[in-house]
């Protein structure tokens, strides 16, 4: 009896003290509390990494929330699935994290994927390349900003092959994104009546020397190099086929602006890529370029930067719409009121968010231009051609998104 | 055409010739970690870092001060080895005598942050660094077109293990080095000074892994990781030789590359585990590895 009376007491007690501080949390604004995953140490770090923070923050800074309070907390997955899944429950459950953005390296986003649908958390995936993340692993609460593996195989591998660049031998990755990628492109390159000549599949991570697999490209005959990995393979694979001087064209499939900074103009002229944001495309780039480089002086926006600051602005417009509460409640919630309203921003201009989660954005091909032609630092682009956001990405039906179906 | 389990023989020689390459790199890489662990006894984690620091010292030269290729080759070791020179007077000094575990982990400790810092600084992407002029161009060998700049690679790398291993076989000074890993206190008795002879031979085998940086430079991706890439496989190549024996190191090294170069043309998604397939074979048939002496 004593001892059920002494519990009753510390209950009370208790119940008590959190009452005043109840009511003083509803009092206060709510928090939006927003998750840069990426990696922080590895080899996508400047492709991603702290630059993504960097365009988060100034997104935050001026979308200037009234009503609610935003706060971006960082995390570095080394892109290791279980490690990347640990963090976003972490973030969901204990920290209070509403939205995580960023997360490359395809199986660390699909793996982050299913524990924000769990969740019913947002999840904004912009330095992933898998079309797997609006395709069979999409979600209502998931978006994919930026680019994927489809967009990128259509552009530069359809370019290619109507330039003349009609027999292909691949050098790819051997992991999930490199396979995804190079069969992407195999379907591009085919249906615009170009072979496919063979292939090397070389361990991923740990290979530094491409050399062998430039001879055997070489010696199949074929006149394009079509490179299906990322980072520094690719930089390594570039630099190898120039001091072979192998006779073939590259087609870098996945290639970012820092990783032409790391090769240098002289060895990086004349590749084609494909971006979907470069800082020097018109006004609106350059000013944004401008307002975040004191934030990143030494690594200039890619496409990925570019997302973490488009879709953080986007995120905060719909969450401005629909209410705090209602966006902390449900993933889901706000990223239909994103897919409800258009998109606009500096980075990507005019845009749309797809019922799949796919952001409708133009995408460019580029040339990396020569020594001659670049009159300034990172001044290495310029545009081939431009797709609009109907033509970029791939058709909702093909994807075969399920929970369109339902 | 001549073909061997269906490859053309012309490509087979080319990849041999590729593989030779690599296995010169292996070497001398390996080169360096036997030297520090048959004389200091210190498994050293710290190698991939500070080949990397080489090749971005080589950078640095170049961008900062003008100074090229060639002279790199020599100013950069020598920025490396001194560096290497303090780390061993102000860490590594202080764990002899204790088990070989400790030495392991604060190398592997200061290559973490070694590798953290230049990230910091440098980015993950990493820099340019170009193929000196006098070395570009291709060299014909016939069946297939080598860069020179790889011949170089090749010359120099064996060039330097071979001048190793003939100053710890046949000098005196490779004599005194060796008495010193046998008997130490008999050496010192000798009026030797062991601990700066430890010191200095630390030094140098930090100064051949930036040495192996500054000839990586113009083939490789000059970034913070480039040297965590390479450790494991030159650990491989360390312990197949057998663990400290310096004339195990070039030769596994050599045939490593090797047999790395045939796997990239027959299954090239085995090339990276073929590696340690032959480590573990060698490890059951010869626990000591191949060249070394059972404890």
């Amino acid at each position: 009896m004593t001892k059920l009376s002494r519990r009753l007491l510390l209950g009370t007690a208790a119940a008590a003290a959190a009452l005043p501080l109840g009511r003083a949390r509803t009092q206060a604004k709510s928090t939006i509390r927003i998750g840069v995953l990426n990696d922080q140490s590895g080899p996508y770090r400047d492709t991603s990494g702290v630059s993504s923070v960097a365009c988060t923050k100034q997104a935050v800074a001026e979308f200037a929330a009234q009503g609610f309070d935003v706060d971006v907390v960082a995390a570095d997955h080394q892109n290791k699935p279980d490690i990347g899944a640990g963090i976003a429950r972490q973030w969901y459950d204990r920290d209070g994290v509403d939205m995580i953005i960023d997360v490359p390296t395809s199986s660390v986003a699909l793996a982050v994927g299913a524990v924000a649908k769990e969740k019913d958390k947002a999840y904004l995936n912009v330095g992933a390349a898998t079309a797997d993340l609006t395709g069979k692993q999409c979600a209502p609460n998931i978006v994919h900003w930026s680019y994927d593996t489809y967009m990128l195989a259509k552009s530069t591998g359809g370019a290619t092959v109507r330039s003349g660049g009609d027999s292909w031998y691949f050098v790819t990755a051997d992991y999930a994104f490199g396979h995804q990628l190079q069969e992407q492109t195999t379907r591009f390159v085919t249906a615009a009546g170009g072979k496919i000549l063979g292939s090397s599949t070389y361990p991923f991570p740990g290979t530094t020397d491409f050399s062998s697999f430039l001879l055997q490209a070489q010696a199949s005959g074929a006149k394009v190099l079509g490179l299906c990995n990322a980072g520094a393979d690719t930089v390594n694979s570039i630099k190898q086929a120039h001091e072979f001087g192998v006779p073939m064209r590259v087609a870098a499939m996945l290639m970012f602006i820092s990783d032409v900074h790391a090769l240098g103009l002289d060895i990086a002229q004349g590749l084609t890529l494909t971006e979907s944001f470069y800082w020097d495309l018109n006004d609106r780039t350059r000013a944004f370029t401008e307002r975040v480089k004191p934030r990143t002086p030494n690594n200039w926006p890619n496409m990925i930067h570019a997302g973490c600051y488009a879709g953080t602005l986007h995120y905060l417009k719909a969450v401005q719409q629909i209410g705090a509460a209602n966006a902390k409640a449900s993933g889901a919630a706000v990223v239909n009121a994103m897919k409800a309203m258009p998109t606009d921003d500096d980075a990507f201009g005019h845009g749309r968010i797809r019922e799949d989660g796919r952001g409708m954005l133009p995408s460019y091909l580029f040339q990396v231009k020569t020594p001659a032609e670049s009159k300034g630092p990172w001044d290495f682009y310029k545009q081939l051609s431009s797709y609009g956001p109907d033509e970029a990405w791939r058709p909702l039906a093909e994807g075969n998104c399920a929970f369109l179906k339902l | 055409m001549v073909t061997i389990f269906g490859k053309p023989l012309l490509l087979l020689y080319g990849q041999l010739t590729l593989g030779l390459v690599n296995g010169a790199f292996y070497a001398l890489l390996s080169l360096g970690l036997a030297v520090i662990f048959g004389l200091l006894n210190v498994i050293n984690f710290a190698h991939g870092a500070l080949f990397m620091l080489g090749a971005f010292v080589a950078w640095g030269l170049l961008t900062y001060l003008g100074i090229g290729y060639w002279a790199a080759l020599i100013v950069a070791p020598c920025v490396v080895g001194l560096f290497g020179v303090a780390l061993e007077r102000v860490l590594i000094k202080r764990l002899r005598g204790l088990d070989h575990l400790y030495g392991l982990l604060l190398t592997f400790g200061c290559a973490l942050v070694i590798e953290g810092l230049m990230r910091n600084e440098f980015g993950s992407s990493g820099v340019a660094y170009d193929i000196p002029h006098a070395l570009k161009g291709p060299l014909n060998l016939g069946f297939m077109v080598l860069p020179l700049y790889r011949a170089w690679v090749v010359i120099a790398a064996t060039g330097m293990c071979l001048a190793t291993w003939l100053l710890i076989e046949k000098t005196r000074l490779g004599a005194t080095l060796r008495a010193a890993t046998e008997n130490a206190p008999l050496v010192q008795a000798f009026g030797v000074d062991v601990p700066r002879l430890v010191t200095l031979t630390y030094g140098a085998g930090v100064a051949l892994a930036a040495f192996a940086g500054v000839l990586a430079a113009p083939m490789n991706s000059v970034n913070p990781n480039m040297g965590s890439n390479l450790i494991v496989v030159v650990f491989a190549t360390v312990v197949i030789g057998g663990m400290g024996s310096i004339l195990g190191s070039i030769v596994t090294g050599f045939g490593l590359g090797i047999i790395e170069g045939l796997t990239k043309v027959y299954y090239p998604e085995g090339s990276a585990a073929v590696v340690y397939v032959v480590m573990v074979i060698v490890l059951l048939l010869r626990p000591a590895g191949l060249f070394g002496r059972a404890a």
